[in-house]
């Protein structure tokens, strides 16, 4: 397969050639292209840029988009780690793309990228995320509560909060659903975001609405599928502790205490 | 080519379009049209917090609030709708928790609060904490929190569609709002939406700099559709560039890492703040903030072998301060710099951050055609919109504020607006505009590429538009655009395909932040005098004699097509508080 290749350093003109110091090194990129309106089978495909191993990998595909190749398909928007666009798989591994610098994955070898797995793909690194937020909506992730409302805020002392402080941090990027074998083999499983976004509430002491969450997770797609292969904990961008999260709700389903 | 029916339509899905989806959902038929999944929208990058003064840690209250709102907007702020931002803020607050929203808590369980900068007790006497905040990830949040709620009440939500033209229709010799068309992003689709009122809620357009907090994705969309349409937008020259982003990459770190004890320092360490803001110090108002840093660096005292940056210094924080209140920020730092804030200091300079200004609204959100004459149907929210709360130079903590407030307003002014009025008729061939410009740049085969015109504006405004301005520069950035303007029709894509077509869709963007810049460069030119954000070395103070007014920018064709930008000011309305030289 033809290697497109981009010198960056000739292309700005700058005399980096005899400079010791010169921050780019040549990194091959090896990507998982397909587009259904060219061909139904996908394939790779290597790019070798010209690059400083400090960016990250998005920075790494935008220099492909832009400059070499303006069909190559990704989402992305905020590029530092907090919109949760562009979960990929990076060297067979679920990370961000905007939060993975490339002197972190080794760059002497070819840096595989493909979409994230599990879930349809529709062009190049971008998959259906339908089912996987389908699967969040079924959890119920919104406070439910009863009665009147209290006029000021609802308290919450310190300690109750920290207790559900690690699951509040998904930003629903699907690393951790995306990573996870029974998903890949059942699509019907909950997945671990969507329980982690059930842990959110099923352990906020505002929320009354737990029982109600547990029986969905009950149910046989529910977290006994979860085989605690802690996937997902490694997947996570956030460093939620996700399987730890699973593992609660299991313990609350069979204590019923939460 | 197809055709929906709605009620209410809303152009957006970050804070300010899903807290109008909220309401607007319950009172009427309402379809979100968002170009990135609703969670994906950048509000979930604010960190610091939300104003409002509960009261809930020191003694505070909504008057302060409104003072500190105009005077750190330089009083170029309409102080009725600061008022109404500041006595709403409590309850917007208060919903949002009653929402679900997890806030840090104080000891007996209300919701902490932090000092946070230009926010001072009685006018200035001392900071204040006023900020509620959920660790360093409030916008995340207020993001989530808004989302499952939306998922609660049912919104009903078009993913990745992009809303490219607005429709009007003149009923009467009045211009009314007839729907939008939206590119699906999917198939390369093209959807007409009728609807009686339509809520623009797209975000701002931070994307015309290099260095910038902003996501790849604000690209100025819902401006430039409207203006596009001879609406005007209002007071585009003020932008607002935040102290601290990551040096070089402009990644923001919250302001609050300052209200929790943080230092800015020069390459002598000196804490230089006290000498541009001897009572707030490292907690002036932003703009005070940028200014100083870029005086520290062009005076030689910058930091680094080229001195171009300072200092954020968390060192002297306990690390279970940092873990607790800082936990993102720092993590960049690791991340993105391999550094440790609790031994080291973190490089930082100002970030292109904020528009303050947009499309003109009245305090219910309802766009303005010129000076006072509403547009019936149209309406705006967020940093889309200008109401205009921020003046010249936005509070931190007043954004995640201003879109709950005014998203709120104008969902439910929208939904009874849209409950009794009849569809306006849409206009003959509605998707004409639309199908031309993406047929155009799907065939197109000229030979300038959207990366270079992209890399040259944004080095332009960088250079020429930022935190320091004089005639020449921005003089030289005008005729700069205008160039690229030229070359941007010579512009051809690689992907002509219609599938999730993201190179077509960047070309789209190039264009509106090309428009968006020339009016803000025009718009800068024509305001001899600096406030706020807008700083003129050539006219070095405030000028309220001449320019204590709002900036109305409309575009104009001639007989002959040629475009241009007509400038016309509207008066900044003034309730209680008469101007004074403004000190920190």
């Amino acid at each position: 397969m033809a290697t497109p290749t981009l010198d960056k350093a000739a292309e700005a003109g700058q005399p980096e050639p005899g400079f010791a110091d010169s921050p780019y090194i040549t990194v091959t990129f090896r990507i998982r292209r397909f587009n259904p309106e060219v061909s139904e089978e996908a394939s790779w495909q290597d790019f070798q840029l010209e690059i400083d191993p400090k960016e990250r990998v998005l920075d790494a595909l935008h220099k492909i988009k832009w400059e070499l190749d303006g069909s190559l398909t990704f989402r992305r928007s905020c590029a530092h780690g907090i919109c949760g666009s562009d979960a990929m798989r990076i060297n067979g591994r679920n990370r961000l793309a905007c939060k993975t610098l490339i002197k972190d994955i080794n760059p002497e070898k070819p840096i595989t990228v493909e979409a994230i797995k599990g879930l349809t793909v529709l062009k190049d690194l971008v998959v259906d995320m339908e089912p996987f937020f389908q699967a969040y909506r079924d959890v119920m992730p919104f406070l439910i509560t009863t009665g009147n409302e209290p006029t000021r805020e609802r308290r919450q002392s310190a300690e109750d909060r920290e207790r559900f402080d690690d699951t509040t941090k998904c930003i629903l990027c699907a690393a951790c659903t995306s990573s996870c074998p029974v998903f890949w083999n059942d699509g019907q499983y909950f997945g671990p975001a969507a329980i982690v976004n059930a842990h959110r509430f099923i352990f906020d002491s505002r929320d009354e609405g737990g029982e109600q969450r547990l029986e969905i997770l009950n149910d046989k797609d529910g977290v006994w599928r979860c085989r605690t292969t802690f996937n997902c904990s490694e997947a996570c961008p956030r460093g939620i502790e996700v399987t730890k999260a699973i593992q609660e709700v299991k313990r609350a389903l069979i204590t019923r205490r939460f | 080519m197809k055709i929906h029916k709605y009620d209410t339509v809303i152009v957006g899905a970050g804070g300010a379009g899903m807290r109008a989806a909220i309401e607007a959902t319950k009172r009427s038929r309402t379809a979100v049209l968002t170009k990135l999944y609703p969670t994906r929208s950048h509000t979930g990058a604010a960190q610091g917090g939300m104003a409002a003064a509960l009261a809930n840690v020191e003694e505070d209250n909504w008057e302060w609030h409104t003072f500190d709102t105009v005077k750190g907007g330089d009083y170029l702020v309409d102080q009725d709708a600061a008022e109404i931002l500041a006595k709403e803020a409590i309850d917007s607050v208060l919903d949002l928790e009653k929402m679900g929203l997890p806030f840090n808590r104080t000891p007996d369980g209300t919701i902490d609060q932090r000092r946070f900068g230009g926010h001072s007790r009685n006018h200035g006497e001392a900071p204040v904490r006023r900020s509620c905040y959920a660790a360093d990830r409030t916008g995340h949040m207020i993001l989530q929190t808004l989302y499952q709620n939306c998922v609660k009440e049912g919104v009903e939500f078009f993913n990745e569609f992009y809303v490219l033209d607005q429709l009007i229709t003149e009923v009467d010799g009045v211009k009314k709002s007839a729907g939008v068309v939206a590119y699906e992003l999917a198939t390369g689709e093209i959807h007409v939406f009728q609807a009686k009122a339509v809520i623009y809620a797209s975000g701002g357009c931070g994307k015309f700099f290099k260095v910038t907090s902003n996501a790849h994705t604000l690209t100025g969309d819902g401006q430039a559709a409207v203006y596009r349409r001879g609406l005007p937008l209002e007071d585009m020259e003020f932008f607002q560039f935040h102290p601290t982003g990551i040096w070089r990459m402009g990644i923001l770190l919250t302001e609050g890492a300052r209200g929790e004890g943080g230092i800015l320092r020069n390459k002598d360490g000196e804490r230089f703040m006290e000498k541009y803001a001897p009572v707030m110090k490292d907690l002036a108002s932003r703009d005070v903030v940028s200014r100083s840093i870029y005086t520290e660096i062009r005076e030689g005292r910058g930091c680094g072998p080229e001195g171009d940056h300072v200092y954020l210094d968390l060192t002297h924080l306990p690390p279970e301060q940092l873990d607790a209140k800082l936990p993102d920020i720092t993590e960049f730092a690791r991340t993105y710099l391999g550094i440790e804030p609790y031994t080291d200091p973190i490089p930082i300079q100002p970030t292109a951050h904020y528009a303050m200004g947009g499309i003109p609204t009245n305090v219910e959100g309802e766009v303005l055609a010129d000076n006072t004459t509403v547009v019936p149907g149209l309406y705006a929210a967020g940093e889309v919109a200008c109401v205009s709360v921020h003046g010249a130079n936005r509070l931190g903590t007043n954004s995640l504020l201003d879109i709950n407030v005014f998203g709120r307003r104008a969902g439910i002014a929208a939904a009874e607006y849209s409950a009794t009025a009849d569809f306006v008729e849409l206009p003959e061939d509605p998707a004409k505009l639309v199908q031309e410009q993406v047929e155009r740049l799907r065939t197109a085969t000229g030979s300038e590429r959207v990366t270079e015109i992209r890399k040259e504006l944004q080095e332009t405004m960088d250079a020429n538009v930022m935190v320091f301005r004089t005639e020449q520069t921005i003089k030289t950035a005008v005729e700069k655009i205008g160039e690229l303007r030229e070359r941007y029709l010579n512009v051809s894509i690689q992907d002509k395909g219609k599938r999730f077509n993201t190179d077509l869709l960047e070309a789209i963007e190039l264009g509106n932040l090309l428009d968006l810049a020339e009016v803000m460069a025009v718009s800068a030119l024509a305001r001899k005098e600096s406030r706020g954000g807008h700083y003129r070395e050539d006219y070095p103070n405030r000028d309220d004699v001449n320019f204590m007014r709002h900036t109305m920018a409309y575009r104009e064709v001639g007989d002959d097509g040629a475009e241009s930008i007509r400038l016309d000011y509207k008066p900044v309305v003034q309730t209680r508080y008469q101007p004074m030289e403004r000190k920190y």
